[in-house]
């Protein structure tokens, strides 16, 4: 039932996610270290110096072609103008000269503004790419303590979010400031060649625009954070209330989440028309600078014009150069934002792959022996966070085809054993040995292929059933897989199925939990392990699947060294072993009858929780 | 999205109207510039031949071009405030006329749209559609009165420079459609693309212990390479044809400028193009800038008609929810609750059936149920009995389809549910807390409430111990979500939010499913020796939960399959004594009865 509208995680709380049609988002991230975080992305770009090089010239060159155009049209309406003064026949085939001169450019600029397009969209989605291969490598060579500490949805943003932002960004933002800084140094050089004075006039009144853009920016800024925090602020409320809709509703507390709504949705509005105001300024006042440059080349420029010291064309181009100066101004002013921002979203994907990996096996033999599945915990010390010990000194032994229980209640850390014995995590100190060897001197992944799992949460993937039953085991023919369902139960189930075995399996496809149980377990069968480990916990299953469930496991089992999560009572009294968890401890091990005598943590367990008549 | 214009207050109307005069008038302003520069160039021509100083005359026309171009400045501010305001207020109106809307929805609603898409509807959509109200008021006011103004100037000036104008917007024109044609298709594929990215990573990450035990990690990144590859490709396309957008619109405007001048050039000599040289270079070059004026307006009516659809997607979703009937309201005349005597049942299910219109078959299936002051009723049955749908019916978050639900011996329907939840303690499955402290989540239950009361509540909920050990106490916070405590926690604060409100009917939907069994048993004793007047219903999985209810109602698909007590049921009923027998063994059956 999950919802579409959903699968990609907001760009909450983070600045410059909605952007407005007016020029962008005001709002920017500062990185914590932007040198840092650029100089991480350089080594990125590095691969595509030449690339990138080629591209810078493109740019340059595609911005030098269109600005000499100003200045060339003005030469046009000289050559006008002097033969009206001269009271000569207009020099058409001069001025025809010059227009082809024009065309060439202009479609030699084009070519080059469209090369320096293409060129910076291959070399910012390569980038992007690698950036997203290297996440998604970079997880599975992570310890599994570092997801403990993060949701997958900080993880998720950055794979999407935040290397989207990038590769945006760098493209945009790259690209403008080059075309802008060219745009700037050329339109001066152009101005100055066509009338020295009226060029300092107008690059005197830069400054004035600079300020007056800065000043703005710094108002809008401001209220665009009130609004976005005001949004975030609405957005948390409408989540909480909606997701609690029907406890508003039957405690009548109605009335009073609305009255908060509404004083938020006031707020919201104050700070979202006055963030659009703000930001829709700057238009206007850049025009305004605009303006006065545009009037003082009119009216100095026209004062010339009539002793003769500049020429209309002259004039004519001056104008056209006065707006093509404001622009890239704002601009740059933009891009710097934008690489601001590019910097904080490459701070969050650089934090993430610089992140402490699993250790490094190259140089581990392994040399196990298969045979048996004995297993000794040996002075076992171990804590997810180094200062909060929660196993202080386990020691077990336990040997080949025995079935051992683990018990206690909700969050004793019965999940621990299995991460243990998965080495999914390292030991403080003390050894788990393996058919007598440590499992530090095995490769991690031969203590996986040791392991069978079937965990509560019945994970599986978007494919079809027989890809997620082959799970690991490629080459496992179809006989096998058919053999496999049947011992574990649900081979007629998958018949039932519209495509069988060749059913995908999705979000929406409605197999129950339990159903989703049955597979892993018919995933387990056909990765035919020595050893497993097996979570029995079946919530929202119903009892005939619950039964089938159990037979499935039972048929597994046979034979096999099993670690059991254990809820069913049958199961634990049937348990060579059981481990009795506490607070992430193990606290009490034996077998049922041993357990009970010792009227231990145990006993109270099992009295309380099937004991219900003497209270 | 035209439909969601409604809720404009009319005097937003008012000030649309406004804005179209000021607007108009600041065009007028614009495109008067264009002629003071003209003026200033035939000054210079008469200065120029005559060899009079014209400076007075240019300083003049100069400070009139300055005077008219604040006035333009002007005038837009004001249009941008109008706009704003209305943008934003239009959106704060929708919003909270979704708002209300949703609050009315009962539980088939919600479930109709699901949450995670009412949440998008009332945050999202409804930014799109601010956007795109604010971008439409200033341009398609401004526009079409650019456009049309800048023609007027233009016609009469030269036929031929006109055609050049028209063909360039023809281009423009055709080059963005065909760009957009080609992109907008492929948006859409980048974000189901950008959702399959999503979807792989998250599988990685959920399914981390499994993917490393099967030793699969190859598999999974070629899994995630695949999609990143055809993302990336996806991405490519859309970037190559959004390349020749900019490029392209400056070929045809630099185009138009050259053709124009170069066309002037030409016209002057020919002395077609005003009466003198002077008067045909001043109007040539007010040309170029009414041209590049008329072309911008077309550009930006073309961005409009890319824009709006896409919001336009947004009102849509917003629609949906504004227009949904609501299944469970209040009738016009409520009567108030009169208690009922003791012989009467408190709660009484008569032949009841319930479905989800649509569908075929019956959620609840001619249930008869009759309560007395004080029982506890049990409900259990496997996923998708009906067993949660039952308790629902009770504060109505659905409504019956046949028969009548009585409480106090009415009809609830004909209760106002503010009175008829008031008799009501719920409590959720999972546990749901709002942001705010532990007092103010506990207060929900009953505003009033004072500390004592709270701490009272805490206690027989099982919650007193965790509460006095948080720094803060009862004003500890709670994040959203109540994300900052366990499942087990936020269970039993759910539960001292309904024991704070002292109602006579307790409702636990599964609400003991995250305690530990010792204090699942605590709880449920303390429930029963506090509250012995009260009636309550619990729906459970774990048979050790509700072993000592008075009445166990067991459901099977739909149906009640029998009534009675642990005891009973044991010896009659073969669908409880499977239940029974998958979780406890035989002896403890037999000890529990």
């Amino acid at each position: 039932m999950a919802n579409r509208d959903r699968k990609t995680p907001p760009n909450q709380g983070r600045p410059g996610g909605p952007r407005g049609p007016m020029g962008g988002s005001m709002i920017v991230e500062k990185p914590k270290n932007f040198k840092e975080s650029m100089k991480n992305l350089l080594k990125y770009i590095r691969k595509y110096n030449v690339l990138m090089g080629i591209a810078i010239i493109f740019a340059m060159g595609g911005t030098i072609f269109n600005i000499v155009g100003p200045k060339l049209l003005g030469n046009m309406t000289n050559e006008v103008q002097i033969a009206v003064f001269a009271n000569m026949p207009i020099n058409l085939d001069k001025v025809a000269s010059i227009a082809v001169l024009l065309i060439v450019l202009y479609i030699l600029s084009y070519f080059f503004t469209l090369a320096q397009g293409f060129i910076m969209n291959i070399v910012t989605q390569r980038i992007s790419k690698k950036l997203r291969t290297d996440i998604s490598s970079k997880i599975n060579r992570l310890p599994l303590n570092y997801f403990d500490t993060r949701s997958y949805g900080d993880v998720l943003s950055i794979v999407t979010n935040d290397v989207d932002a990038i590769g945006q960004t760098l493209n945009r933002s790259l690209a403008s400031l080059i075309t802008s800084v060219t745009s700037i140094v050329g339109v001066i050089i152009m101005m100055l060649t066509i009338n020295v004075l009226l060029a300092v006039l107008v690059v005197l009144l830069v400054p004035l625009s600079m300020v007056l853009m800065m000043t703005i920016m710094k108002f809008s800024q401001k209220h665009f954070r009130v609004y976005q925090n005001g949004l975030g602020a609405m957005n948390g409320h409408i989540e909480e209330i909606y997701s609690g809709h029907n406890v508003i509703k039957v405690f009548n507390a109605n009335r009073k989440a609305k009255q908060e709504f509404n004083e938020l949705n006031q707020k919201l509005y104050e700070g979202s028309w006055k963030s659009q105001f703000f930001s829709g300024l700057m238009m206007p006042v850049m025009s305004l600078t605009g303006n006065i440059s545009y009037l003082v080349v009119g009216v100095v420029g026209g004062i010339l014009a009539v002793s003769g010291k500049i020429l209309i064309g002259g004039i004519q181009s001056m104008l056209s150069y006065v707006t093509r100066l404001s622009q890239p101004l704002m601009q740059i002013a933009q891009s710097m934002n934008q690489l601001q921002s590019t910097a904080a979203a490459a701070e969050r994907v650089f934090s993430f792959l610089e992140a402490e990996e699993l250790s490094d096996e190259e140089d581990i033999i392994s040399n196990v022996n298969l045979s048996s599945g004995n297993i000794e915990f040996s002075h076992v010390k171990f804590g997810y966070v180094e200062d909060k010990i929660i196993i202080n000194d386990f020691n077990v032994n336990i040997k080949d085809g025995q079935k051992i229980a683990i018990v206690g209640p909700t969050g004793a850390g019965k999940t621990t054993i299995v991460n243990l014995l998965m080495r999914f995590y390292e030991l403080n100190s003390g050894d788990i040995l393996i058919n007598g060897v440590s499992t530090k001197q095995i490769k991690r992944q031969d203590v996986h292929s040791l392991f069978g799992m079937v965990l509560q949460d019945a994970w599986l993937f978007k494919g079809t059933i027989k890809e997620n039953l082959t799970y690991g085991n490629p080459n496992v023919t179809m006989e096998e897989v058919v053999n496999a369902c049947k011992i574990s139960n649900v081979h007629h189930f998958i018949e039932s199925l519209p495509g069988s075995y060749d059913m995908v399996i999705d979000e929406d496809s409605s197999i129950s939990q339990g159903q989703k149980q049955l597979l892993t377990i018919a995933r387990a069968t056909i990765a035919n392990p020595p050893m497993l480990i097996l979570d029995e916990a079946t919530s929202n299953v119903d009892t005939r699947t619950e039964i089938l469930i159990q037979k499935a496991m039972d048929a597994l089992m046979k034979g096999r060294t099993t670690f059991i999560i254990a809820h069913r009572l049958s199961t634990i009294k049937n348990a060579d072993l059981i481990l009795v968890m506490k607070d992430g401890d193990v606290i009490e091990t034996g077998n049922h009858e041993e357990l009970l005598q010792k009227h231990g943590f145990y006993a109270e367990l099992y009295n309380s929780q099937f004991d219900t008549i003497d209270e | 999205m035209i439909r969601l214009l409604k809720y404009m207050k009319w005097w937003y109307w008012l000030f649309v109207l406004a804005m179209v005069g000021i607007v108009y008038q600041q065009v007028s302003f614009d495109l008067s510039i264009p002629e003071y520069i003209g003026n200033i160039i035939q000054l210079v021509g008469i200065g120029a031949s005559t060899g009079i100083s014209q400076t007075n005359d240019i300083l003049i026309e100069g400070l009139k071009m300055l005077a008219v171009a604040m006035g333009s400045i002007a005038l837009t501010t004001v249009v941008g405030l109008i706009a704003a305001r209305i943008g934003a207020g239009l959106s704060r109106n929708i919003r909270q006329e979704l708002y209300q809307r949703v609050d009315e929805f009962s539980m088939k609603e919600m479930n109709d749209f699901s949450t995670a898409s009412l949440i998008t509807r009332s945050t999202n959509d409804i930014t799109q559609v601010q956007m795109a109200v604010i971008f439409t008021l200033r341009m398609a006011i401004t526009a079409p009165i650019m456009a049309i103004k800048g023609i007027t100037k233009i016609t009469g000036i030269s036929d031929e420079m006109s055609l050049v104008v028209a063909i360039a917007i023809v281009l423009i024109m055709v080059m963005i459609s065909v760009i957009f044609i080609n992109v907008l298709p492929r948006f859409r594929k980048i974000q189901d693309l950008t959702d399959d990215l999503n979807l792989v990573t998250r599988e990685n990450i959920t399914g981390i212990r499994v993917i490393r035990a099967f030793n699969s990690e190859d598999y999974e990144e070629e899994k995630f390479d695949g999609v990143n590859s055809s993302l990336t490709r996806t991405n490519l396309e859309v970037n190559f044809a959004m390349a020749f957008m900019m490029p392209g619109m400056q070929l045809v405007m630099n185009g138009v400028n050259l053709t124009i001048i170069w066309l002037g050039a030409i016209l002057i000599g020919n002395l077609t193009l005003g009466s003198t040289p002077f008067e045909g270079l001043a109007l040539e070059t007010q040309f170029v800038t009414y041209a590049n004026m008329i072309i911008m307006s077309f550009m930006m009516l073309i961005m409009l008609f890319i824009m709006v659809p896409r919001a336009q997607v947004s009102g849509k979703r917003i629609n949906e929810v504004l227009k949904k009937t609501i299944s469970v309201k209040d009738k016009n005349q409520t009567s108030d609750i009169i208690l009922a005597d003791k012989g009467v049942p408190i709660v009484e299910f008569e032949n009841v059936n319930f479905n989800y219109d649509g569908a075929n078959e019956n959620v609840l299936d001619d249930i008869n149920l009759k309560i007395y002051q004080g029982e506890t009723v049990a409900v259990i049955g496997s996923t998708g009995s009906g067993k949660s749908t039952l308790i629902n019916l009770i504060p109505r978050f659905f409504d019956v389809t046949n028969g009548s639900l009585k409480i106090h011996g009415d009809d609830i329907r004909n209760y106002s549910q503010e009175d008829l939840h008031n008799l009501i303690g719920y409590v959720p499955q999972s546990g749901t807390l709002f942001s705010g402290t532990v007092r103010s989540n506990v207060k929900i239950g009953k505003d009033s409430a004072t500390d004592e009361e709270i701490y009272e509540a805490l206690e027989i909920a099982q919650a007193s111990e965790f509460v006095n050990t948080l720094e803060d106490g009862l004003d500890a916070n709670i994040a959203q979500g109540g994300k900052n405590f366990s499942g087990g926690q936020k269970q039993r604060l759910s539960i001292a939010r309904a024991i704070v409100r002292q109602p006579e009917i307790y409702i636990f939907d599964d609400s003991f499913s995250a305690l530990d069994y010792k204090t699942d048993k605590l709880l449920r004793k303390e429930l029963n020796e506090k509250l012995p007047s009260a009636t309550k219903f619990i729906v459970a999985q774990r048979i050790g939960t509700i072993i000592k209810a008075d009445k166990i109602v067991v459901l099977e698909k739909g149906k009640i399959a029998c009534v009675g007590t642990h005891g009973e049921l044991l010896d009659s009923c073969d669908v409880y004594k499977e239940i029974a027998l998958s979780q406890l063994s035989e002896e403890e059956i037999k000890h529990g009865k």
